[in-house]
């Protein structure tokens, strides 16, 4: 008994050490963060509360929660939030689909693997400016080849509606592969013993999808889901390139760059990037105890926590 | 329930590979048949290609007298129990053992009253709304079963499906396997890479070997007359004995001393063509402590004096090992079988290895020489070359 006494208190002691070490290997990382996450964080919160436009900076003065309430009134703002909630909508609901069938056919692909999966990650590797600036020709009248093809005597780009479209279809084309590789780890988490079970059991291929693939890599799909939805809503490079947000096509990114750059108003701007955050951190509470997401690297099974 | 007949059937791989070469096999109604070899030797293969989860390359399936090649495996109506189980993680055990029939779209009512009966016979009841991941191995073994029972198929494939239980559960586990199939009388297919496992369920048993049938018989068959070397020294435990030896005058030469031929034997090795030089087989228990044979019995035997070199006791019985001072054998297939099971012993190239079961009783200990008496009639005689059974026909 003693001994086990000893050895279950050197034990502790191990652990105890374990953890300083712990602590003392994070610390470098976590400072970093907090001085070059937190601090402007706090910073714009600050300056979201106060009075300050760079072109009247004697006017500078603490005026509470007043800059919220003239953004949370403006129509500007909420036409931004529509169209930003559109866009992540309607292009993360199609990239799930793509993405699935992408992910599907690699994690099914028996020659050339890596070839495959490396073409189909292309889009994804093409900085996003470059690839919303091509967009941008093949959109333009007269010069442009899908201007040409699909839309010939007109000039989509300066028209809301195919705006939009073309913007979630530059969103789509980029990012799908993203998705799709999330969803291929995702894929290779169902055992192939369980899809064979469930075809003896009598599923046909969309049961087997449905019953069996969907619920067992449902972690894995939330996990795409959360990060795709947290990254759409603050969608910036493409509208920049394709509309510079004309047309009320502007997402809630855009016009606080609108406000806070261009129009050097430093409170309201800092205002709608705080309310950003705030949607952002929404959006990820909502996933997290909702839908029971895992956060990434905790234990697989997420779901029911 | 059903017959399920494997006519000719072929498995070539994409990349050439040969799995399962020509399997013609019957499996009766309600039979329960069992699949052995070691691992690699297509087994599994040939359970899949019964199941519809692989495609068959030559051959015909046939079951009921239906061919079964191109249907898929939902339309096959057979249940398969697999070696990890592959119970759905995100389903109850109830929601599990209902699928199948949800799958058919089963009346609530049965699916229901089925499911219960099921869980019933398995012992599952107070563990119905339990998920996978909350049971013990033994139980989702069962919830496993279960899932195959409720939709009555035809016939259960099941693919090692105790091999992922420790020893005792194992043991349980199989008997209570036996008794459902037998109060079932479904038609069962069975594959195990274990002899005893194979030798306590089957009705019959098959030999696989390289995607080969060595022979298909019932366990006591098999057991007492084994096709070829191969056979001889995959079924029983401890192993049979191998050791050369040689024809001369109507008698064999063995490293045991000489043994007389009986005319049965003489014939048979004249029929066969049969070289000079054999290799003679015995399994351990045709051996005993010559102190503790009968005179009138002994007379009728052989006896040899060795050292013991090793002495088991397992209480009911003891093992004698024996190092003998002569080489050990040499044959293709006992060098197949040794490269499978992993086992050294056999075909060591070595001395000769001798292994004798003796009653309790036995005064034997380990250093000193020992007689023991054997039944020279229990010898099976075997080509070095080819393999074959020389003592008996089948």
């Amino acid at each position: 008994m003693t001994s086990t006494r000893v050895r279950r208190g050197a034990h502790s002691e191990g652990k105890r050490s374990e953890r300083r070490l712990a602590w003392m290997l994070c610390a470098p990382a976590a400072l970093v963060m907090v001085a070059v996450t937190g601090w402007p964080i706090v910073y714009s919160v600050y300056l979201s509360l106060h009075r300050y436009d760079l072109r009247f900076p004697g006017q500078q003065e603490f005026i509470g929660l007043e800059n919220y309430a003239v953004v949370l009134t403006n129509s500007y703002w909420w036409t931004a939030f529509g169209v930003t909630l559109f866009i992540t909508v309607v292009s993360v609901a199609i990239e799930l689909v793509l993405g699935m069938a992408l992910a599907i056919t690699m994690h099914r692909t028996l020659l050339a693997r890596g070839l495959v999966r490396t073409v189909t990650l292309i889009p994804y590797g093409i900085v996003t400016v470059v690839a919303a600036f091509s967009w941008f020709y093949a959109w333009t009248p007269n010069t442009g080849y899908l201007a040409e093809a699909v839309t010939p005597g007109s000039a989509p780009l300066t028209e809301r509606a195919a705006s939009l479209a073309i913007i979630i279809l530059a969103e789509v084309w980029k990012t799908t592969p993203f998705m799709a590789l999330l969803l291929l780890a995702g894929l290779a988490l169902v055992p192939d013993d369980l899809l064979r079970a469930a075809a003896m059991d009598g599923a046909g291929v969309w049961q087997r999808f449905v019953k069996v693939t969907l619920p067992v890599m449902k972690p894995a799909i939330l996990v795409a889901l959360l990060f795709r939805t947290l990254d759409a809503f603050r969608v910036f490079d493409n509208i920049f390139i394709l509309t510079s947000g004309a047309n009320d096509t502007s997402s809630v990114s855009m016009i606080t760059y609108s406000n806070l750059i261009q129009g050097l108003n430093l409170g309201i701007g800092s205002t709608m990037s705080v309310l950003i955050f705030i949607a952002v951190a929404i959006i990820a509470f909502v996933f997290v105890k909702l839908f029971g997401t895992a956060a990434p690297g905790s234990s697989a099974q997420g779901g029911g926590r | 329930m059903a017959e399920i007949v494997l006519d000719k059937v072929s498995k070539r791989y994409p990349d050439g590979a040969l799995a399962v070469s020509d399997i013609d096999l019957t499996v009766g109604d309600g039979e329960f048949v069992i699949l052995v070899g070691p691992s690699g030797c297509g087994k599994s293969t040939t359970l899949n290609m019964v199941a519809g989860l692989e495609d068959i390359t030559t051959g015909e399936l046939r079951i009921d007298g239906e061919r079964m090649n191109e249907r898929a495996p939902k339309d096959r109506d057979i249940a398969m129990v697999f070696q990890s189980y592959a119970l759905y993680p995100h389903m109850s055990v109830r929601e599990n053992m209902a699928f199948p029939l949800r799958l058919a779209k089963a009346p609530h009512e049965e699916v229901r009253r089925r499911v219960e009966e099921a869980a019933r016979v398995l012992d599952l009841t107070e563990h119905l709304d339990r998920r996978p991941a909350n049971l013990s191995g033994g139980q989702r073994q069962r919830v496993a079963m279960g899932r195959a029972i409720v939709r009555e198929p035809k016939a259960f494939l099941m693919d090692e499906p105790l091999s992922n239980l420790d020893a005792k559960l194992r043991g349980q586990m199989r008997t209570s396997l036996s008794r459902l199939q037998k109060q079932l009388g479904t038609t069962t297919v069975y594959v195990t890479h274990d002899q005893t496992e194979a030798m306590t369920l089957g009705d019959r048993i098959v030999v696989l070997q390289a995607g080969h049938v060595q022979q298909i018989g019932s366990p006591q068959h098999l057991y007492d007359r084994p096709s070829n070397l191969f056979v001889a020294g995959f079924i029983g435990s401890p192993s049979m004995n191998f050791l050369t030896a040689v024809v001369e005058d109507g008698h064999l030469r063995t490293p045991l001393g000489e043994v007389p031929l009986t005319d049965r034997v003489r014939r048979h090795l004249e029929a066969a063509d049969a070289p000079r030089e054999l290799i003679v087989g015995l399994r351990p228990e045709h051996f005993e402590d010559a102190a503790l044979v009968e005179e009138h019995v002994r007379e009728e035997g052989r006896t040899f004096t060795a050292t013991v070199d090793v002495l088991e006791s397992l209480g009911s019985e003891k093992y004698a090992h024996f190092a003998l001072e002569t080489e050990g054998v040499r044959a293709r297939q006992l060098q197949d079988l040794a490269d499978v099971t992993g086992s050294a012993d056999l075909a060591t190239g070595g001395t000769a290895q001798l292994v004798t079961r003796l009653s309790a009783t036995s005064g034997a200990r380990e250093n000193a020489e020992l007689t023991v008496w054997f039944d020279p009639d229990r010898l099976v005689l075997f080509d070095p070359d080819s393999g074959t059974n020389l003592t008996y026909e089948g």
